[in-house]
Formats: structure tokens, sequence, C-alpha cells
């Protein structure tokens, strides 16, 4: 009786059965890093004598956190990525203007598929767990052995199994659902375990919201976050998938560390306050802070979902004036989608700043830091001190929907407020 | 082997952007990335203050947030000898066991440290003295696997020899 995690780590090392506290050497499906953590592991590949990768068809190398190059400590970089990728003649190496946020752009481009095991040096890897697939972030050391063997050492986690029920509201999606739970089990509740996500909600939740509950699954020190695929992955992944993909669920019998249920009727927006994930409030206790800046973006909300939600609300209104307000579609094809959709114009006519695929703020990169006493509502993933700008500035996490209804009332709020 | 410094002491869930802050990620080199090493968080003055060989002591899962192996490069380029925390996140703590940065979980030793004590860290028995209180404490005994890898050099020597390179 195993988990749908057990499951697959068990057909990633040729076994039968795992069992929580196993270790394991599992053959991994892709390898994955970025412009920040790529440069470690190229040295540390180069380092140890290595002239081959595993596959060249496995190994995405993806500029997005400080491309399109923000100065030349960066460019050079982001040109050690491309110099690596032409040397070895990786597939899967995207250049600015094909790029993408590295975690909406696999799973939208059908490289990561369900029932993969992926490891990338970038903790939000976690993300592809709303495919069905095991994914989980290292270090960037783990990623130069692993292009080296095509293979990685894992403790097989214990599970721990969230099940919503109830009825979500209108603005009501995978955001305000993970906000939730962190702030139920705190930054560190799901340390080195599996966080399965399911119930009713999780049933009838689109497949962006379901990558939005897993991406942040590390914000509550998951090992991995994941969702059994069902007939909504498949209506996801059957057009995309560029490798066969299989569907793991968990045995009815399967053995959990812990089970917690929520019923979501009723539920507000949840918002995390300044400095940690888990300080999680309903918006309504909110409604007196001002903010600066409004950012709509990042692998954790910057799908074309989340672009149409926060048009939905904005449309037809102004940002306020004392407000910028940055909106980035995390992939040149919501980019793209957005201009068809006319969501561009929405933004824009809004007096909204709309720019190319980029992690940019969300890290304190580029494209929008704070400033001292500065204060952003940020449909990112992290408020720690410093995260988007000066130590003395401060983030509120949200969705869209509120960041969007933030930017024009120039302080917390919710979209009913601008109706 | 054996280490021996003053403790500087640190709160719950110190996040890898207080260790160094992603505005500096734009290098991987140690020496700059240890120029700003725990500027974000509760001591931002740091490395002004710090002595090489001194510890980090730190309430429950320090090192979480992202997986940047910059922190802990960060923190043993700037020349603390170990970490001592009652609990570390993850990543970090396998980042810590493939690049070489010794730390130690122990939850007594932390509540039985006060800052500025001197303390010793017997890494092979796993022993933690306060030598300010002359108090001992136990370290939570690192996995066989982990050790395997320590003993092989690291993640990459431990590669290396399994890719016969």
């Amino acid at each position: 009786m195993m988990t749908i995690t057990e499951k697959i780590l068990a057909a990633h090392c040729g076994k039968k059965e795992v069992v929580p506290g196993e270790l394991v050497n599992a053959r991994l499906d892709l390898v994955l890093a970025n412009d920040i953590t790529a440069p470690i592991s190229i040295k540390e590949y180069r380092a140890a004598g290595a002239k081959k990768v595993f596959d060249p068809e496995r190994i995405a190398l993806i500029p997005d956190h400080f491309a399109p190059n923000k100065d030349i400590a960066s460019a050079e970089q982001c040109a050690m990525l491309r110099q690596f990728s032409r040397e070895h003649d990786l597939s899967l190496y995207f250049e600015v203007g094909r790029m993408g946020i590295e975690h909406a752009l696999l799973p939208e481009q059908g490289i990561v598929v369900p029932g993969d095991v992926v490891i990338g040096a970038d903790s939000h890897t976690c993300t592809y767990g709303g495919l069905g697939a095991f994914s989980t972030g290292v270090g960037s050391t783990d990623v130069a052995a692993a292009m080296i063997t095509g293979e990685a050492w894992f403790k097989v986690p214990e599970t721990m199994k969230f099940i919503y029920q109830g009825k979500i509201g209108k603005w009501i999606g995978g955001k305000d659902i993970i906000l939730r739970t962190i702030g139920d089990i705190g930054v560190d509740g799901a340390r080195y375990r599996a966080m399965e996500f399911t119930g009713e909600v999780i049933r009838k939740l689109p497949m962006a919201g379901r990558l939005t509950i897993c991406n942040m699954a590390i914000e509550a020190g998951g090992k991995n976050g994941i969702i059994e695929p069902d007939e909504i992955t498949e209506k996801y992944v059957s057009k995309r998938a560029r490798r066969k993909y299989k569907f793991y669920k968990s045995d009815k019998k399967a053995t959990y560390a812990d089970v917690r249920e929520y019923d979501l009727t009723g539920m507000e927006p949840q918002i995390a306050c300044p400095h940690l994930p888990e300080n999680v409030k309903p918006v309504s206790e909110l409604r007196a802070i001002n903010i600066d800046q409004s950012v709509v973006g990042s692998c954790t909300n910057g799908r074309i979902e989340d672009m149409r939600e926060a048009a939905k609300v904005i449309r037809g209104h102004k940002v306020h004036p004392y407000v910028r307000m940055i909106v980035i579609p995390a992939t040149q094809a919501i980019y793209k989608q957005c201009i068809k959709e006319g969501l561009v114009d929405v933004f824009i006519d809004a007096g909204a700043a709309f720019s190319t695929p980029t992690c940019g703020p969300c890290l304190g990169g580029h494209m929008g830091i704070l400033a001292a006493g500065e204060r952003a509502v940020a449909t990112t993933n992290r408020n720690f001190v410093g995260r988007m700008g000066h130590p003395k500035s401060e983030v509120y996490l949200s969705s869209p929907a509120i960041a969007a209804a933030s930017a024009v009332l120039g302080r917390i709020g919710r979209p009913e407020e601008l109706m | 082997m054996k280490f021996n410094g003053n403790a500087w002491k640190f709160g719950a869930d110190v996040d890898t952007d207080a260790i160094v802050p992603a505005r500096y990620l734009n290098t991987s080199d140690p020496k700059e990335l240890a120029k700003h090493c725990m500027e974000d968080s509760t001591t931002p003055d740091f490395m002004k203050k710090m002595k090489p060989g001194d510890i980090i002591v730190a309430e429950k899962n320090f090192g979480c947030g992202s997986s940047r192996e910059h922190a802990p490069i960060a923190i043993k380029a700037a020349g603390v000898s170990c970490v001592i925390a009652k609990s570390f996140a993850r990543i970090f703590y396998r980042n810590c066991f493939n690049m070489g940065l010794p730390i130690f979980e122990s939850a007594e030793a932390v509540d039985g440290i006060k800052e500025g004590d001197q303390i010793e860290v017997d890494a092979d028995h796993g022993v933690i003295r306060n030598l300010t209180t002359r108090k001992e404490f136990k370290a939570t005994p690192v996995p066989a696997f982990m050790q395997e890898l320590i003993a092989a050099g690291g993640l990459m020597a431990y590669t290396k020899k399994k890719a016969g390179l």
C-alpha cells in the first residue's frame, strides 16, 4: 500500500515497494537549473573532469532570474549557461525571447509530465507535483552530479494528506488554499515530508491552481507537493506532452503521517503578512494597509489564468496614483495570449507596467525593487526580510485578484470593493 | 575534527535570503558572497563582528526558503566553522553535506548556549561542549549514507568514483 509519491519513487529505482525513511537512488527524467544556480553546477561539473552529460535531451538550463541580463555580472552568469548548453548540445536551453519562468515554462511546453521524477536547483521545482510528478528542489552540487549520472539519492518522505471540502467563493483559488494551509502548519510544518493535496475542492480545481498549490509546498518546508492526476490533468497534458506519461494514484489504504481536513466554505481571500509565509490573515483584517507597489507574476501566479483574473478585476479602473502596478506574464506563450485576449490593453489602460517574462522582482533582482519603508502586495511566494528589495521594505503575498484590487484601492482590499 | 569558537545566536526560521540576500546572487564567488553573510538577518553587521572559527547557533528550521547553495558557501567562506541548530530546512541540510559545511542538530545545545559563549565541537563524536558553562551536549547522529558521503569527500568526489572519472 503506497502513496503516489512512494509509487513514483519506487518505479524510478526499480523496486516494487519503498517505505518512508528508505534511501533510494532514483533515475531522473529531467534535471533543471537557472542562471543563479547553474553556474555553480557547471563549475562543479567541470572540476570533476566530466565531459559528457547523461542525456542532452533531459537537462534544462533556463536563464530566468536575472534575465534579460540585469547587469554585467548577471550577463556573465547567463553566458555560462549559454556556452555550456552549446558545448553539450543541450536541447532544453531557452534563450531570452523564447524563455519563460522555469516552473511555468516546463509544464506549459510538456517537458515535464505526470509520473516523472525531476530535480531542479531551484526550491520551487516542487511545482510539477500539480501534474502528478515527483519533483523537488536541490542545490547546485546535486544538479552537477545528476548531470553526470542522471540519478539522485532521496530519502523516501513520509506523506501528509490535506483534504479540502466545501464550496469556495468567487475570487478564491489555489493561492488562497495554499496560504491557508501554510498559515495552519507553519513554515516547517511539512519539513522533509511529501504534501498530498486532495478533496472535492482540488478535484474541481483547474491545472493553474494546482500548480500554484504545489509550487508553495516548499514554503511549508515540504520535500514535494503532489496532486493525483485525473481528467483535468489528462486534458492539460495530452496536447502538450513531449514524452510518454503515466498516472500514479495513492492506494486507498496507504499510510499517512498526518491527515488534515479543511472546510473552505466561506473562506475569505488569504494574505501572508511580513516576514514569513506562515503569517496568514484574511483580507478583511488588513484593509488599513496602504501599498506602494502591486506585482502580478512569478512561478506561483504568472500563468494565463492569473493574468485573466487580474485583468477581470482591474478592467475599467485606474491604478491608484500612489501605486506602481507591474504585471509579468511567466512565459512568451502567456505574453502572446495576453495580447490576443486584449489583456495587455486592459493593464496598460489602467496604468500598469507590462513586462517580458522574468522572475525579476520576486527575489529582489530587478524590474520592481522596493525602497526602504515601501510596501508591496505581490502574487509571488516569499515575503522574507529584503526579499523584494530594501531590508526595511515589506511584502504581502496574495492572489492575483487581491493584488489587482489593491493596486486600484492603494491599500489592501478585495475585488468587491471596486464594484 | 574539532571546532572552537564563540557563539552567535539566531532565532527560528532563518531563511536563505537572510543568510545571503538574492540581490548579491549575480556572482557565485565565495569571497564576494561571504561579504554579505547574514546581512538581512537580525545581526546585519555579523561580518564586521565575527571572528574566523566562530559558530552560528540557531533555533528551528535554519536555512529555509530558496535552494541557493550560495547560502552555505557564504557561511563557510565567511570563516564560520560550523552551524548548530534545533533543526535544518531540508535543502539546506542536503547542500551542507554536498559542499562541506559542518552542521549539527541539537535542541539541548541551542538552549544551553548564550551569545558569546565559547563552544567546542568534536565533529567525529558529535559532542558539543559549552566551555563557558562547562556543559556538554550530544548532536543528533548523522544518517549512515551522509557519513559515507563525508568519508568519500563530498557528493562530487562520490560521483566521480561512481562514474569512473
